[in-house]
């Protein structure tokens, strides 16, 4: 299939992210896990935005530091999980009457070190999905799509996303000042020696874009009255509170799943309507935003797909999802492989990003 | 379209006022150029015209500024965003969104454009300034002259009639600025926009105006023809300082019309040697900079691959060059501000390695004004600054403000530096780096936004540092303070030396870097006019 090379509409990225998320935390099968950090590697890697820097091999990096703390307290302190497999014996450090519940050292038994992986490794699934979603369409896309009531906010968002960096490199640029008067710039009296420079930089770097966005029209009254936008504005916070609220029950199986998916039904009808108040008054117009065509809508049921067999079979408690940890290969249920799989087609049937022009 | 009433504009904690009943008008479709030292009021009227004086930066402004029948004390600048665009001086901090696209479609979305007038002026804009070859491409990667052309080109899009600049080619490399210079020409010239410009470098915009006001201590004289303005303006480009040498009239404003006055003058020339202006200086050996085959990597880029570059004690060395070929990254390499990936760095006759030596020692042999002297000044006052930089220098107590005396004309020690002006700001951070009496030098960008007097001053105590054997090597885009003080000028192009050679040389055969004089006297190579004037044996 040939595609007119564009950018895909990063709501679509984002759903196939959270869909892809959802699967992984509703497992601790390692086969699982693996694979959709791999779905997530070979969808970025054949369709990431190439205006923007890829954030995927962080997240990998701080999903595999997870893994590695998990694995070294667990054999250092234990987690509880009595096993059969000695693989090793630490020298046990004696705590006093009091701190009876912890151990130091002992044991170190397979099956607990199993269970600490299994479960570092749906974090780091998790993550790896949330740096695909920002690899394939950077949040600062995604903010354009705020409602129209909330686009002023939006551009304060935008603008606080490129502050940060900022200070850091002005930091830096300070710093290495510091070193031209024959200081090191190291230690506590240098760095409250730096602040100064840095904020005031900072500072004078907000009001020249204040001014330029005041210069711009930014803010400016369009055609609406104050009870419409506060109306808007009430129902677009209230309904992206209940998305998130809806998400974090999906997410996290504790909350009860029920509960997760009317909470968040209800919270997209809320916002919905607040781009209709909202929009009906606002003027404000977009350039070329993004449109909707098949491949979004494949990409978001690739992704959801995942998701919902996988929250299925652990309300059916289908063998395998979450496995025993037992010095074994887990049992791997086929669907569930074949669902994750599917999650990866995106990287074939959606149009190619355009090419950065140098 | 513009027009001023008696007006005045006084700060809320300033002694005097800013502005002094300017009475002014401005007709449709005029490139006005706004002339004036620093700290005359340019900025403060610029931003009179869309009301960010007073709205936005408080004060009292009395009187009345009406823009194409709109009043500034009924309109606050948001409102007036459809009628009037202002680009600041720095563009880099003022863009909203990241890509080239995004960015020129921004101030259309902020008025409510329909979406299919947006798409249609997005692509006219883009096309008119020729950035269509970088439309995806984001902000940050754009160079210095590319970033002004978005700036103006996104002000422009949103269909502004007046078009307001605050010194759009202080930061650029002569090349880059004509790019912009032309963009500006073409919407005057065949969108009827007006445009109002303030700028330090007069060589680079005279001859594109056609109306100039003159500004000084707050006083705005009347609309001036061009030509007539420069033969009464204290500030004036090189081209009609060797008109007023030779007596032109009316004065020349382009190399154009001087070369054609020029014949007699030349001829004149002809005859006479070149005084000693240049060759007082003794150079030692060159052994104040040694610099092989480094190469210096930020990020994944390579900056600067296999440059050699050796440096005679006491000699003044400009580095010269496109925005982004390496000058900065270079000097920041000598005075070991970046990490080498392979090459050597060494400084002085006891061949001092700045990389492995500690910053407190390293001060001794290289001292480095960066590009922002802000980022050297943290006091709150400038008496406390100097205070300061006598303790980290280890100089007597007293050493850096009278330093600062000799630079400057003389700085009120209770000024909280942030309120200097640009140039008293470099003089004071030249001041601190001169507290460490350094061997060597190295001044990064150092005119960006200095007029002509504090340009002078800066030339003079260069020159008597050298004179005193102190190497000097500066990164600038300005020609004409190269051919003022340099012995010796070197090119770099995409992080490599392409050109090194005596100044007179390389500054005469280069077409983007040769100064006005030269232009106007070729084949002779005469670089300024005090140098003519000597030959000519008059005062210049």
């Amino acid at each position: 299939m040939q595609h007119r090379a564009r950018l895909q509409h990063p709501a679509a990225w984002w759903l196939w992210g959270l869909g892809l998320a959802t699967a992984a935390s509703r497992t601790t099968n390692p086969v699982l896990l693996l694979l959709v950090i791999g779905v997530c590697v070979v969808v970025v890697t054949e369709r990431r935005d190439p205006a923007t820097a890829n954030p995927l091999p962080a997240f990998l990096v701080i999903g595999a530091v997870i893994v590695a703390f998990r694995v070294a307290m667990t054999a250092l302190l234990g987690n509880g999980i009595a096993g059969q497999t000695v693989l090793v014996t630490l020298p046990r450090v004696p705590l006093p009457e009091w701190a009876a519940s912890v151990r130091m050292g002992g044991p170190v038994t397979l099956e607990s070190l199993l269970y600490a992986v299994y479960d570092a490794l749906r974090l780091a699934a998790i993550l790896a999905c949330l740096g695909a979603a920002n690899a394939l369409a950077s949040p600062r896309r995604l903010l354009r799509y705020l409602p129209a009531t909330l686009y002023d906010v939006g551009t304060a968002v935008v603008v606080g996303l490129t502050f940060a960096p900022q200070l850091l490199t002005d930091a830096r640029q300070v710093r290495a000042a510091r070193t031209l008067r024959g200081r090191d710039g190291r230690g506590v009296r240098e760095m409250a020696r730096l602040t100064v420079p840095v904020l005031e930089t900072a500072f004078e770097r907000s009001l020249g874009l204040a001014a330029s966005m005041e210069s711009r029209g930014y803010g400016r009254v369009v055609r609406s009255t104050a009870a419409t936008r506060r109306t808007a504005t009430g129902l677009a916070l209230a309904g992206l509170v209940g998305v998130l609220a809806g998400l974090y029950g999906l997410l996290d199986a504790s909350a009860g799943g029920v509960l997760g998916l009317p909470v968040l039904v209800l919270g997209v009808l809320l916002a919905a309507s607040s781009l209709v108040v909202g929009a009906s008054r606002d003027r404000r117009s977009g350039h070329r935003r993004d449109g909707w065509a098949w491949t979004e809508s494949m990409t978001v049921v690739a992704g959801a797909a995942p998701g919902a067999v996988l929250v299925v079979a652990s309300v059916l408690g289908w063998d395998g999802v979450v496995p025993s940890q037992q010095a074994q290969l887990p049992e791997v249920p086929l669907l569930a492989v074949v669902a994750v799989l599917v999650a990866a087609a995106p990287a074939w049937f959606t149009p190619r990003p355009r090419e950065m022009a140098s | 379209m513009i027009s001023f009433r008696h007006v005045s504009v006084q700060y809320a904690d300033a002694a005097t006022p800013s502005l002094r009943d300017v009475t002014l008008e401005i007709p449709e479709g005029e490139l006005v150029l706004v002339v004036g030292p620093t700290g005359s009021g340019k900025s403060t009227l610029l931003r009179t015209i869309n009301g960010l004086v007073p709205h936005f930066s408080g004060g009292t402004l009395t009187g009345r500024v009406t823009v194409d029948g709109l009043s500034t004390d009924e309109h606050r600048p948001r409102d007036l965003a459809t009628v009037v665009g202002l680009v600041e001086q720095n563009p880099s901090s003022t863009f909203v969104t990241d890509v080239v696209e995004d960015e020129v479609a921004y101030g259309m979305e902020t008025m409510g454009l329909d979406s299919t007038t947006i798409r249609r002026r997005v692509e006219e804009t883009l096309d008119l300034f020729g950035l269509t070859p970088l439309r995806a491409r984001s902000l940050t990667t754009l160079s210095g002259g590319q970033q002004q052309r978005v700036a103006i080109a996104a002000l422009f899009a949103a269909g502004p009639r007046v078009l307001v600049l605050d010194e759009p080619t202080s930061a650029l490399d002569p090349v880059a600025a004509e790019e912009v210079l032309a963009s500006l020409h073409r919407i005057v010239h065949d969108l009827g926009v007006t445009v109002v410009l303030a700028e330090h470098r007069l060589e680079r915009v005279v001859h594109h105006a056609d109306r100039v006001v003159l500004v000084d201590d707050g006083h705005v004289s009347e609309l001036l023809d061009p030509a007539e303005a420069m033969r009464q303006s204290q500030i004036y480009p090189p081209v009609v300082g060797l008109s007023r040498l030779a007596g032109w009239s009316p004065t020349p404003l382009s190399i154009r019309d001087a070369r054609r006055r020029a014949a007699t003058l030349r001829d004149d020339l002809g005859s006479r040697e070149h005084s000693q202006v240049a060759a007082l200086r003794a150079i030692g050996p060159q052994d104040a900079v040694r610099v092989s085959g480094i190469r210096v990597s930020r990020g994944s880029r390579v900056v600067l691959d296999g440059v050699d570059l050796s440096v005679g004690r006491g000699s003044v060395t400009t580095l010269m060059g496109r925005n982004g070929a390496g000058k900065s990254t270079l000097l920041g390499a000598i005075a070991a501000q970046h990490r080498l990936t392979s090459g050597r760095v060494t400084l002085g006759a006891s061949a001092v390695n700045p990389h492995t030596t500690p910053p407190r020692e390293r001060v001794r042999t290289v001292g480095l004004v960066p590009q922002q002297p802000e980022l050297l000044i943290y006091a709150d006052s400038v008496a406390a600054e100097c205070a300061a930089a006598d303790a980290d220098f280890a100089a007597a107590p007293g050493t850096t403000s009278s330093l600062l005396d000799r630079i400057s004309g003389g700085v009120e020690p209770t000024t909280h530096p942030r309120d200097l002006s640009e140039g008293q700001r470099l003089e004071l951070a030249l001041s601190v780096i001169l507290a460490g009496s350094p061997e060597v030098l190295l001044l990064d960008e150092p005119t960006r936004g200095l007029d002509y007097g504090a340009k002078k001053r800066l030339g003079e105590v260069l020159t008597e540092l050298a004179a005193r054997g102190t190497t000097v090597l500066l990164a600038t885009h300005d020609v004409e303070l190269a051919a003022e003080v340099a012995d010796r000028v070197v090119i770099l192009a995409d992080g490599e030396v392409v050109t090194d050679g005596p100044a007179r040389d390389v500054l005469a055969s280069s077409p983007a870097f040769a100064p006005q004089v030269t232009k106007v006297l070729l084949p002779q190579t005469w670089l300024t006019v005090a140098e003519v004037a000597a030959a000519l044996g008059r005062p210049a």
